[in-house]
């Protein structure tokens, strides 16, 4: 193969299929959408699409990506405990190879490893994007500010570029043509002695999809006075996940893990049902973006009232159950259908 | 010990915000303010020196930005920190994180023998999160990031972290940079004693050059991405007002959820 550079999506062993997964696929949706987007930008660039797969590579995870259009997967088989180990091991990869780009979903891990390749590798660093193009042989992405009452559209000047796409930025398509990837291992990076990791505790398993990435958040707030039940029963019944304002994890009523807000998880969920939120800026920062929001609250003068495309003036503890209720009817109904 | 506090000056969130049409934050558009989140280090920092006891640890408040930001340097010495440095240049206008972290990097090597540096996780007027990071990489020291718990003893830096799936306990050997949560501590604000004691602790301003930072490697001209356009978002506009007098809107919104699509 001649020397021509390549587009890289990383992406990690949770991206394989859990339950939440693109039918008949290894890989999750995020994965998909993320390398839907990757592949357009290569093909724009006249370029091939590769992947860093980092962990174990599950059954059906290669065929997926080929599907997708990956020419070659550098396989990191032990996932690197720390930030620092994963930005040395993609700091050989560029160096050796003169990739052009790597693609990742936001996170705060991904962040963290844009930064560190930023001052690497020199690299051009954009962060949550939401769109890709290319305009005069330069990535540009579109990304917004100011709790997403901004939209801004940044260039790239500097090579590599290394951005990270939010979830639901594109709808997953595979390529036309098929191919087989070669599977590459990828060296573990160089760990950092000064760092250790005393404890990890994994959190308990809820059955629902992941905050960040969920299609779908049902967000309970001060309004809940700490009874989640009604939003814990809707969001099983939508299969989305739940989230929670500021307040009610202060309160205690669910983990810090579930604050939806600019200090703690941003999402762009494509629905976002908040039951008894407020809206305070800081919370709307963080789920400004959703694509359709509904808001419940007694209250209508209540801020996020009057950002909701669909607002109910009402107690939420009527709402909610029969929300839930009829949806579980109508889905029963086109299920019998 | 000592101890750097990063302290940025942002628009505060509660006023309207937006860009100049060069696509840089307008700071022109009212108050100022320490980043939020900031305070939350100043005050990390704060509760270290008072578990050390009176004189064992030196807290220093250091800011990069216009004139205006030495505001947040003096927030900072109002919330407890013995000093402060401003960092102030007409070539840093325009300056990313990266051409950030290379001149606070500067800046702490000047201020010297610093044992850790606190960040606030992000700047909520960006919101990248990436200057934490970034000046642990240009300091060539370990960075542990959104620490939600904080504890330092005997040279070794311990915190709490919480992640997507995981709870982490990370520790590392100081010098080090921890970037923390606004969960991690409740600010005290200053009462009229701190804010009369700040205004005689000592306050140094910093140019490029004395930093021995070029002009060409930060600010518009060392930046490696570049804003083409920006344009204020339309405000969503309600598209269905409905009241539950009836008892009757939790089942009309599942019948449009599903008419959308949407469930």
């Amino acid at each position: 193969m001649t020397a021509t550079g390549a587009v890289l999506a990383l992406l990690t062993a949770p991206d394989a299929a859990g339950g939440q997964g693109v039918a008949g696929s290894g890989i999750s949706v995020t994965a998909s959408e993320l390398l839907t987007v990757a592949r357009e930008l290569a093909e724009g660039l006249g370029e091939q699409l590769e992947a860093v797969w980092v962990g174990g590579l599950g059954a059906g995870v290669l065929e997926s990506l080929g599907a997708f259009g990956v020419s070659r997967v550098h396989h990191l088989a032990e996932a690197p405990a720390t930030t620092t180990e994963l930005a040395s091991a993609l700091e050989e990869l560029f160096g050796a190879k003169g990739q052009s780009a790597l693609l990742a979903t936001t996170s705060f891990a991904t962040r963290e490893l844009a930064a560190r390749l930023g001052v690497r590798l020199g690299a051009g660093v954009l962060v949550d994007a939401s769109r890709i193009e290319l305009i005069d042989g330069r990535l540009v992405a579109e990304r917004t500010a100011f709790a997403a009452t901004w939209w801004s559209r940044c260039a790239v000047l500097a090579s590599p570029a290394v951005v990270t796409v939010k979830p639901h930025s594109a709808e997953p398509r595979p390529a036309e043509e098929a191919l087989e990837p070669e599977l590459v291992p990828l060296a573990p990076g160089l760990g950092d002695p000064r760092v250790r990791v005393v404890s990890r505790t994994e959190r308990a398993a809820t059955g629902r999809p992941e905050l960040a990435t969920a299609s779908t958040v049902v967000v309970g707030g001060r309004g809940t006075e700490g009874k989640f039940t009604v939003l814990t029963e809707l969001a099983d019944e939508l299969g989305a996940a739940l989230g929670a304002t500021r307040v009610a994890t202060d309160e205690g009523w669910v983990g810090h893990e579930l604050q939806v807000g600019q200090t703690g998880v941003t999402i762009n969920p494509v629905l976002y049902i908040g039951a008894g939120v407020a809206g305070a800026v800081h919370h709307v920062g963080g789920m400004r973006a959703a694509q359709t929001v509904v808001a419940i609250n007694s209250d209508p003068e209540a801020p996020l009232m009057e950002l909701a495309d669909y607002a109910v003036v009402g107690d939420l503890f009527d709402v909610v159950p029969r929300l839930t209720a009829r949806l579980r009817e109508l889905r029963a109904r086109a299920t019998e259908g | 010990m000592k101890i750097v506090v990063c302290a940025k000056h942002v628009p505060d969130i509660q006023a309207e915000r937006g860009f100049t049409p060069e696509g840089r934050v307008d700071r022109g558009r009212g108050d100022g303010t320490v980043n939020e989140v900031d305070e939350n280090a100043l005050e990390a920092a704060r509760r270290i020196a008072e578990a050390n006891g009176a004189g064992a640890v030196e807290v220093v408040v250091l800011s990069m930005g216009p004139p205006a930001a030495l505001d947040a340097v003096r927030r900072g010495l109002q919330m407890g920190a013995d000093s402060g440095v401003h960092v102030s240049d007409d070539a840093l206008a325009g300056s990313d994180a990266f051409a950030t972290a290379r001149v606070l990097a500067a800046a702490i090597r000047r201020i010297g023998d610093v044992d850790l540096v606190l960040t606030g996780m992000a700047a909520l007027d960006s919101l990248t999160s990436l200057l934490p990071a970034a000046l642990a990489s240009e300091l060539d020291v370990p960075a542990l990031t959104i620490a939600s718990e904080l504890e330092v003893a005997d040279g070794v830096v311990r915190v709490r972290r919480a992640l997507d799936d995981v709870v982490q306990v990370i520790e590392a050997d100081l010098p080090a940079l921890v970037s923390v949560t606004d969960g991690i501590n409740t600010p005290r604000f200053p009462n009229f004693a701190a804010i009369m004691a700040a205004r005689t602790k000592p306050v140094v301003t910093w140019t490029l050059a004395e930093l021995g930072v070029q002009a060409e490697e930060v600010g518009d001209a060392g930046a490696r991405t570049r804003v083409l356009e920006v344009a204020e978002l339309e405000p969503r506009a309600t598209e269905v007002l409905d009241t539950d007098d009836d008892g009757g809107a939790g089942a009309r919104l599942a019948e449009f959820l599903v008419a959308r699509g949407l469930a």
